[in-house]
């Protein structure tokens, strides 16, 4: 309990960067009980390093049944949108130093879909309401010869939407959704919007009557929570709210 | 290294739940599956949310306008009387002003609440009654108030 034994101890604990690290995940396995548990992990780990490969850390070397989804690990599949600390993000791009390390980092699946296993959801009804907005081009008439030419500023008009990669984590972010699935979500949205405002495409009144609907833009309260959410900083509410405007002048 | 805090609830009833007979998953509510409704072609909802907003600048003017001249104004809340009330009635422009401000106060408050329960309620069957409820009190609200202010009597016993 001397002096010099106490700055030792804090020297190493300089020397190297990894620090210990409590992960609070929400665990749920239905082949072993009908409840969701928290379930704490210590991991030693560098703080530079990102929530992603503390949850690899975790299934690798202390639990194997601890079951999430990754493909790319690098922000680009959107694979692995989950709650970490009470916010939808990927798990991918963001770094333990930047949530507070100090206190338990709790990982939860992300809200309003059925979770299916632990941090696994039932995307299914995610992609429903993306293929009932037709996110494909659709044109009439003979198919030209060349590729379909663009002015750049035709191209700049939906170019903030076309990042979406379909993470989910926008429209689990929703309140809306949350208590209605029938609502179609930002993500769908987002993605009608990217052809609505595609000068190639003319299918943009087809997807508008589409959004008109009950279910529609209308539903959505401006909560600006998937703004927040988006892991690639699309702007979320804006695009809602370009496609509610896009319908009222096509009115008047 | 690792250390688990809620391993007990997991041995507890394990004999329940196996691999052949897992637990049941939790559904989300009211979750869009292929038989989904297409859509409907009505502007309803787009004329609602476009209500909301019109009247909701008009009732800043009403509203306010009503609370300063009813609390605040000439003596304040304690002029209000059955003369006072009958003196306002005898002009046109507040029984205009106060029929206005009924009926978009009411349609405004209703679509609000309607919005709300769509949001909130799960089962269509809450959700059918709760709005019957709220039309029928709407429109309750909205007859009475308007057969008042055009039938009102100052010579009333």
């Amino acid at each position: 309990m001397s002096t010099p034994t106490l700055e030792k101890v804090e020297a190493e604990a300089q020397a190297s960067p990894y620090i210990t690290v409590t992960f609070r995940i929400r665990r749920f396995n239905p082949e072993v009980s009908a409840e969701a548990t928290w379930q704490d992990f210590q991991v030693e780990i560098d703080p530079k390093e990102r929530v992603l490969d503390g949850l690899h850390k975790i299934k690798w070397d202390l639990d194997g049944s601890l079951t999430f989804r990754r493909s790319c690990a690098h922000g680009i599949c959107g694979s692995d949108a989950m709650r970490i600390n009470g916010k939808n993000r990927l798990a991918c791009k963001t770094l333990i130093k930047d949530i507070n390390p100090a206190k338990p980092i709790t990982v939860e699946p992300i809200k309003g879909l059925t979770v299916l296993k632990d941090l696994v959801v039932d995307m299914e009804p995610f992609f429903q309401a993306y293929r009932d907005v037709m996110p494909f081009l659709i044109t009439k008439g003979n198919e030209p010869t060349r590729e379909r030419l663009q002015s750049a500023e035709d191209r700049e008009r939906f170019d903030d939407t076309t990042k979406c990669i379909l993470c989910a984590a926008c429209t689990s972010s929703c309140p809306v959704f949350w208590n209605d699935g029938q609502y179609f979500g930002p993500a769908a949205i987002v993605n009608a919007h990217r052809f609505i405002f595609d000068s190639r495409d003319e299918a943009g009144e087809q997807r508008l009557e589409i959004l008109n609907d009950k279910d529609g833009v209308w539903r959505c309260r401006t909560t600006f929570n998937c703004t927040d959410a988006c892991p690639r900083g699309i702007e979320v509410t804006k695009a809602i709210q370009e496609v509610k405007r896009a319908l009222i002048t096509r009115r008047f | 290294m690792s250390a688990e805090t809620t391993p007990a609830a997991a041995v507890n009833d394990a004999s329940l739940y196996d691999v052949d007979n897992p637990a049941p998953v939790i559904e989300a509510p009211r979750k869009r599956t292929k038989k989904t409704p297409k859509a409907t072609r009505t502007n309803f909802e787009m004329y609602g949310w476009l209500f909301m907003r019109l009247s909701g600048i008009v009732l800043v003017v009403l509203v306010l306008g009503h609370l300063l001249i009813q609390l605040v104004l000439d003596g304040g809340v304690s002029k209000i009387g059955f003369a006072f009330v009958a003196g306002r009635w005898a002009s046109p422009f507040w029984q205009a002003w106060d029929l206005i401000m009924l009926w978009l106060a009411m349609l405004h408050g209703a679509n609000g609440l309607r919005t709300v329960i769509n949001d909130y309620a799960e089962r269509d069957n809450t959700r059918f009654w709760l709005k019957m409820l709220l039309y029928t009190a709407t429109v309750f609200t909205v007859l009475l108030g308007t057969l008042v202010i055009f039938t009102f009597d100052p010579n009333i016993r």
